[in-house]
């Protein structure tokens, strides 16, 4: 399947500073007609029905989630476009706020329009101030312009913290708070923010929103697979001779992404969707990049022959361990032992206890954790632990 | 607040991390002062503020140099040879990180992933994002900054 560019259509075409060059390829015309013909109810249908799922990592159904909040009772609601890409790997967000925030705002715009919210924050994290000003200065444009006229949307920073691209815990930071997960229910869009109905969606959701709007549903899920319509970004990185942004129609085998356009070569395995994502061998190089199969927010990191996997899933616990929030006792501790029990393995020292006690961790996580971080931190291991369980072994001191 | 004029008027109790970094800016850390009077006007208890405080990565409840620097160690750049950047920066600064040069020019410290992965490796110094570093850039890059 070809490169689509759907999400990436303005990126590198516009002026991301000039609403005039957004203006040129049909922007605000999706906002413009919500406005005039559609009713909130048949904004959020049309969402339903092109498909569309969370490009932030969960996938879930973005129609559903709007409906919810457009149905949840109350006049104060929020949406919240998550720009707190922190997950390792992952930098398609920052490559489309870059290039074109306009796309974002207007489709911020029409959330708010389509659950009947007033207000839309943009969580934007510490690690990309050097995008606020772009991003404040096409508000303003957007403003000046007439666009956002009884709706405001307003840029809230981050100060450093991973666990705040978990929807809930960013909504806490909002709030002014430790960016700790939230218990669920009640689900964010009958009480999130400041306990209003409210969305969260991550920014490549949203880019698709405008063009869904335009071309409608129909066009939007002729793209993809049964259950993953459209496109996805993905930031490809690692072993490879061309890291960087590429959008792929969602169903496109893991090799094209891969082999074809990122040019790498030798690969051993394959890391998707960050430190909380799924590990595939070389093997499994045909995987489609779907929902179904393998996707996460869309980071790809390479690993070549040279690279050597026990040290590849402890530096990734290291990681989970020092990010956990420290809410809940299975991830806090959970991560913690992991990185204790891979250190033994990465030293040689490993035991057959080891590796049962990696096996029996990572069920109680992912059955017990309060959000994702937790639930999916096991994955780098238990997935090792299928497809080269000898890493382990080869380590264990008989 | 206002009356000590240490920070602006706060607003309420969401504008909690915006007064933390304020702070953060104005003195390089968060000092215990202004978490005592961020806790009074906003009518929160200290550890409140304490806790927001010592959560987030970019904001800080000891002194730090002025110009801070943030290498990062995820597995990115880690595959791009992080590791030889990190101990350029230890030799050309003669600190090892977590740590602060005596003449408080530099704080050099660790950062999980900062989404340079395309262009790793990478660090930041303050808000500056500097990509596709080597030992020879090092150098350079840190004169820069007094």
């Amino acid at each position: 399947m070809p490169q689509q560019r759907v999400v990436l259509k303005n990126c590198g075409v516009i002026d991301p500073r000039r609403i005039e060059t957004y203006l040129e390829r049909d922007g605000f015309k999706a906002l413009e007609k919500v406005r005039r013909e559609m009713t909130p109810e048949q904004v959020t249908d049309e969402i339903k029905a092109s498909g569309l799922r969370g490009r932030g990592g969960a996938g879930f159904p973005t129609g559903i989630k709007w409906e919810g909040a457009r149905k949840a009772p109350g006049d104060e609601k929020y949406v919240i476009c998550n720009a707190d890409e922190g997950e390792v790997g992952t930098f398609k967000d920052r490559y489309i706020l870059e290039r074109d925030p306009f796309t974002l705002i207007e489709a911020i715009a029409i959330a708010g329009y389509g659950i009947g919210a007033k207000q839309g924050y943009i969580y934007l994290r510490a690690e990309y101030h050097h995008l606020f000003d772009l991003l404040q200065n096409a508000i303003n444009q957007a403003q000046k312009s007439g666009y956002l006229d009884g709706f405001n949307i307003e840029i809230r920073e981050g100060a450093g913290a991973y666990v705040c691209g978990e929807e809930s815990a960013l909504m806490d930071s909002i709030e002014g708070k430790r960016g700790e997960s939230r218990y669920r229910p009640p689900f964010p869009t009958t009480s999130g923010l400041w306990g209003k109905p409210t969305i969260i969606n991550n920014v490549e959701t949203l880019m698709n929103i405008p063009q869904i709007i335009l071309n409608g549903a129909g066009w939007f899920s002729q793209m993809g697979t049964e259950r993953s319509k459209g496109t996805k970004v993905f930031s490809v990185s690692g072993d490879v001779e061309n890291p960087g942004v590429y959008e792929l129609v969602l169903g496109s085998p893991l090799r094209e992404l891969v082999e074809e356009l990122a040019l790498a070569k030798n690969v051993k395995m394959i890391q998707i969707g960050g430190a909380t994502g799924r590990i595939l061998p070389y093997e499994k190089i045909d995987t489609p990049l779907a929902f179904e199969a393998v996707l996460g927010a869309g980071a790809v990191t390479v690993y070549d022959e040279s690279r050597d996997v026990i040290d590849i899933v402890y530096r990734t616990m290291e990681f989970l361990a020092e990010e956990s929030c420290g809410k809940c006792t299975p991830c806090r501790q959970g991560t913690e032992v992991m990185v204790e029990i891979l250190e033994k393995f990465h030293q040689g020292e490993g035991s057959e206890r080891d590796i049962r006690n990696l096996e029996d961790l990572s069920r109680v996580m992912m059955l017990c954790s309060l959000c994702g971080l937790g639930q999916a931190a096991p994955n780098a291991v238990m997935d090792t632990l299928q497809y080269f369980k000898d890493a382990y072994e080869s380590r264990v001191v008989v | 607040m206002s009356e000590k004029g240490i920070l602006t008027q706060p607003g309420g109790r969401e504008s909690l991390i915006l007064r933390l970094k304020e702070a953060q800016n104005k003195f390089g850390y968060v000092p215990q002062e202004v978490m005592a009077e961020l806790a009074q006007s906003l009518g929160i208890p200290i550890n409140e503020v304490y806790g927001v405080a010592s959560f987030y990565s970019f904001l800080s409840v000891r002194p730090l140099g002025r110009n801070v620097i943030r290498i990062c160690r995820s597995l990115p750049c880690y595959l791009k040879g992080a590791q030889t950047i990190i101990q350029t920066v230890e030799k050309e600064l003669g600190i090892k990180p977590g740590e602060t040069t005596p003449d408080g020019r530099f704080s050099f410290q660790f950062t999980n992933c900062i989404g340079l992965c395309d262009r790793a490796p990478a660090m930041m110094i303050n808000h500056d994002a500097h990509v596709e570093l080597t030992p020879e850039k090092i150098a350079q890059i840190l004169q820069t900054y007094r």
